[in-house]
């Protein structure tokens, strides 16, 4: 993957912050921003921010990487559900692929998701650690 | 509405053609549909594709594949939906012989994926998934699929290797299929054995990368009999559209597109799944067969894996599938998949099916998934013969 500067710049809000929408019509909990409720079909744009917990709806771990993300292999990716509702497609990180299960409390941590070499941009974003407690 | 009949098939052999490029393989699979629907001119050209640009470097198809058939200066487009975009671009030439705007037209799928690294091959098929925030995350195909795998194995209780017989039919189909990619049979065990690409997904799990194309040529189905020996009509057809991240469907294990594509096509042809006699599948992974199988109505959710443990899906099965080899065995040429599967369903229905000629091969259908289920489109054939 290559970092794109404007591309990564106006996905800030969501990438750092989980910045998403509540619809003020059926009060649905929306991320990503969409700015149409996938519920009620109103217009959603009332600016949410997520608290980043969630749990472990499903993972896998990679082991044949798209072409950007061979220097992290392997690595294991989840949906993750909110606990306001949504859920996100994410990496989990600071946890062994063996020991990940479904069902998992996790949190929101800003991490490097991909740089092209170590002279180029860094792209970061969130990805889920479990709960520490 | 007219009713529209397939009077022509072709394709080309799947695997790695390292010596035929991206405009001789559409070549080739159009010039052996033209041939065998024995007419030398179209109205219309539909090239269904997904990676010309991002692999070859080639985009403009529609005019490509005209000029290169000798027929320029007629309608030509691509069209594409991922991988459902073969079935696509026969689901746009059929709107066009129906609405009457054309007469005899040319729709095919191609696919060239070999001419790039496995790497970059894969990075490219990822774009089917949503850019901002699936792949940026690191989301191969495979990973959205092992997602989907992995929940359904969780809710439903299956094991990796209740799998196995998808695996295991599509290679005893793509046998007896000479163009088929992979024509050695499968044993339960090495599916089991085979190596993890994205857990819990194995390498049996998966459909080749691969080159091929498929070709058919659609008329007016009143005066298919007079253009064909051996005629199929279009008795189904219909597209249908679920989100494009899996992380934004309210189910993640019912493929929606699936079940209103399904429905439209069963209502437009007038039948309900107890009358499909054979369905060709989009088994690109084995859970994909599984939750296909029970968006179209052939299993309770949660069943489909039972009706693969329980040899339904064979060929001498309740419900034969992937009867010349599926995605897993025929290949995936992700493009003209869909194409292949209407291609292979029309054999059944003509009796050309060679070894693999099903007892009763009279209502046929097709299901093409495009990514991990945004875009699937239905098709229900019926033999004129």
């Amino acid at each position: 993957m290559e970092a794109k500067v404007a591309h990564d710049w106006r996905l800030r809000g969501q990438r750092y912050r989980l910045e998403g929408e509540v619809c003020e019509h059926c009060g649905a909990k929306i991320f990503p921003p969409r700015d149409i409720c996938p519920h009620c079909h109103q217009p959603a744009r009332k600016p949410q921010t997520f608290s980043g917990k969630g749990e472990v709806y499903t993972f896998s771990t990679v082991q044949s990487p798209p072409q950007g993300f061979e220097r992290y292999v392997p690595y294991t990716v989840a949906l993750v559900k909110l606990e306001e509702g949504p859920v996100v497609t994410a990496q989990l990180t600071d946890v062994a692929p063996q020991d990940v299960k479904i069902g998992m409390p996790v949190e929101m941590v800003t991490r490097r998701l991909y740089t092209q070499n170590d002279e180029s941009t860094i792209t970061y974003g969130y990805k889920f650690r479990p709960v520490l407690r | 509405m007219r009713e529209v009949a397939i009077i022509g098939i072709g394709q080309t052999p799947v695997g790695e053609h390292w010596t035929t490029s991206l405009r001789h393989l559409a070549f080739e699979a159009a010039r052996n549909a033209l041939r065998d629907a024995n007419v030398d001119k179209v109205d219309a050209i539909y090239v269904g594709n997904m990676l010309s640009g991002e692999i070859t470097g080639q985009e403009h198809l529609g005019a490509l594949v005209a000029d290169f058939l000798g027929l320029s200066g007629v309608e030509a487009l691509k069209i594409e939906a991922a991988c459902a975009s073969g079935s696509a671009a026969v689901r746009v030439g059929t709107m066009a012989v129906a609405s009457g705007m054309a007469d005899i037209v040319l729709a095919m799928g191609v696919e060239k994926m070999t001419d790039t690294s496995g790497r970059e091959t894969t990075a490219a098929l990822a774009m089917a998934a949503d850019a901002e925030y699936e792949v940026s995350q690191g989301v191969s195909f495979v990973a959205l699929n092992a997602l989907l795998m992995r929940r359904y194995m969780y809710e439903y209780g299956w094991q990796h290797r209740d799998f196995a017989n998808f695996a295991v039919n599509a290679h005893t189909n793509g046998m007896n299929n000479p163009n088929a990619m992979f024509r050695f049979p499968v044993t339960p065990e090495a599916y089991e054995r085979s190596p993890i690409i994205s857990s819990p997904v194995g390498l049996l799990d998966a459909s080749p990368v691969c080159d091929g194309a498929a070709a058919v040529i659609l008329a007016p189905a009143e005066y298919a009999r007079t253009l064909s020996p051996a005629p199929v009509l279009i008795k189904g057809s219909a597209i249908a559209t679920a989100p494009l991240a899996i992380h934004d469907r309210p189910d993640p294990l019912v493929l929606e597109a699936a079940v209103l594509s399904a429905q439209r096509a069963y209502k437009m042809a007038g039948i309900t799944p107890a009358d499909v006699d054979f369905f060709e599948l989009h088994d690109a992974f084995a859970i994909m067969a599984a939750l296909s199988l029970e968006a179209a109505g052939f299993a309770e959710r949660g069943k489909g894996v039972q009706m693969a443990l329980d040899g339904e899906i064979t060929r001498e099965g309740r419900l034969p599938i992937s009867t010349m080899g599926g995605l897993k065995a025929r290949g995936h040429p992700v493009g003209a998949t869909g194409v292949y599967q209407i291609v292979e369903a029309a054999l059944q229905l003509r009796g050309l099916a060679g070894e693999n000629q099903l007892a009763r091969a009279r209502l046929g259908m097709t299901q093409n998934i495009g990514g991990s289920g945004a875009t699937i489109i239905t098709h229900i054939l019926e033999s004129l013969a």
